[in-house]
């Protein structure tokens, strides 16, 4: 019972950090890649065929559907409130990307927003009921 | 027009959210990981309609999210995106009649002034 106990945790951890993993990287390689197609806001479908085809946002498409792919399987035996909270961890770490790799100045002000949402999203989670009532 | 897409983006999330998070305790907890038995649940999960409508609503939110990474920082879409915290407790509260704790409206509150800061 204990290390069946010890394997879920050790399989929750491995999860969680793919899905933070996935996210950030994820989100950062398509930031890199709209970066190169330049502005695109359309709601054509085929505006963004050409965005698809850059092989950074290629890349980040593929990262977020690792992320999709761990999210749900997390889901399926962790709860939502507890995902939440420890997954919040990937705003940081983005905005941190952006500092770092896309040299984006992020004000004072914009890094007290960064951490009032995480601090936002662990309160949220905390206190929330479980997700599990609405599937039951 | 950024946003815009951030109100798109938190609506999509919204409702692709409740819908795998519902999708996926019915399915309950995935143990085996042998490709076979993997194959078998992604046949699965694409014949269940609570995951295709998730992925449907992932599909607007991702477009216009890339549309917003085309015309501002990471630093402000990523967070940006969490403004669907707030839309969640409102919805939860409004339409599906949950009980809404002070706890959970004091962190949507939270992440809200959060996404407000981002516009300074």
């Amino acid at each position: 019972m204990t290390s069946q106990r010890q394997a879920l945790a050790l399989k929750t951890r491995f999860f969680t950090f793919l899905v933070v993993l996935s996210g950030v990287c994820g989100n950062f390689s398509l930031s890199w890649g709209m970066r190169q197609v330049g502005r695109l806001v359309s709601l054509s479908p085929f505006a963004y065929m050409r965005a698809v085809f850059n092989p950074w946002v290629a890349l980040g498409i593929s990262l977020l559907l690792l992320w999709l792919f761990s999210h749900m399987t997390l889901l399926s035996w962790a709860d939502l409130s507890y995902v939440l909270p420890v997954t919040s961890i990937g705003y940081v770490l983005s905005a941190l990307a952006g500092r770092l790799f896309l040299h984006e100045e992020i004000s004072r002000w914009r890094w007290a927003g960064i951490l009032l949402i995480m601090a936002g999203v662990a309160l949220v989670a905390r206190t929330a009921p479980h997700r599990s009532g609405a599937a039951s | 027009m950024k946003w815009l897409l951030v109100a798109v983006i938190a609506a999509a999330t919204t409702i692709s959210d409740v819908l795998q998070a519902a999708a996926m305790k019915r399915h309950g907890e995935i143990r085996d990981f042998r490709p076979g038995a993997l194959r078998r649940l992604l046949a699965m999960l694409a014949r269940n309609k609570l995951v295709v409508a998730s992925v449907a609503a992932m599909t607007v939110s991702f477009f216009a999210f890339i549309a917003l990474l085309s015309l501002a920082d990471l630093s402000f879409a990523v967070p940006a995106t969490a403004a669907s915290y707030v839309l969640e407790t409102v919805l939860a509260k409004y339409l599906l009649k949950e009980p809404v704790t002070l706890g959970r409206w004091a962190g949507a509150s939270l992440v809200a002034c959060g996404v407000a800061l981002l516009a300074l």
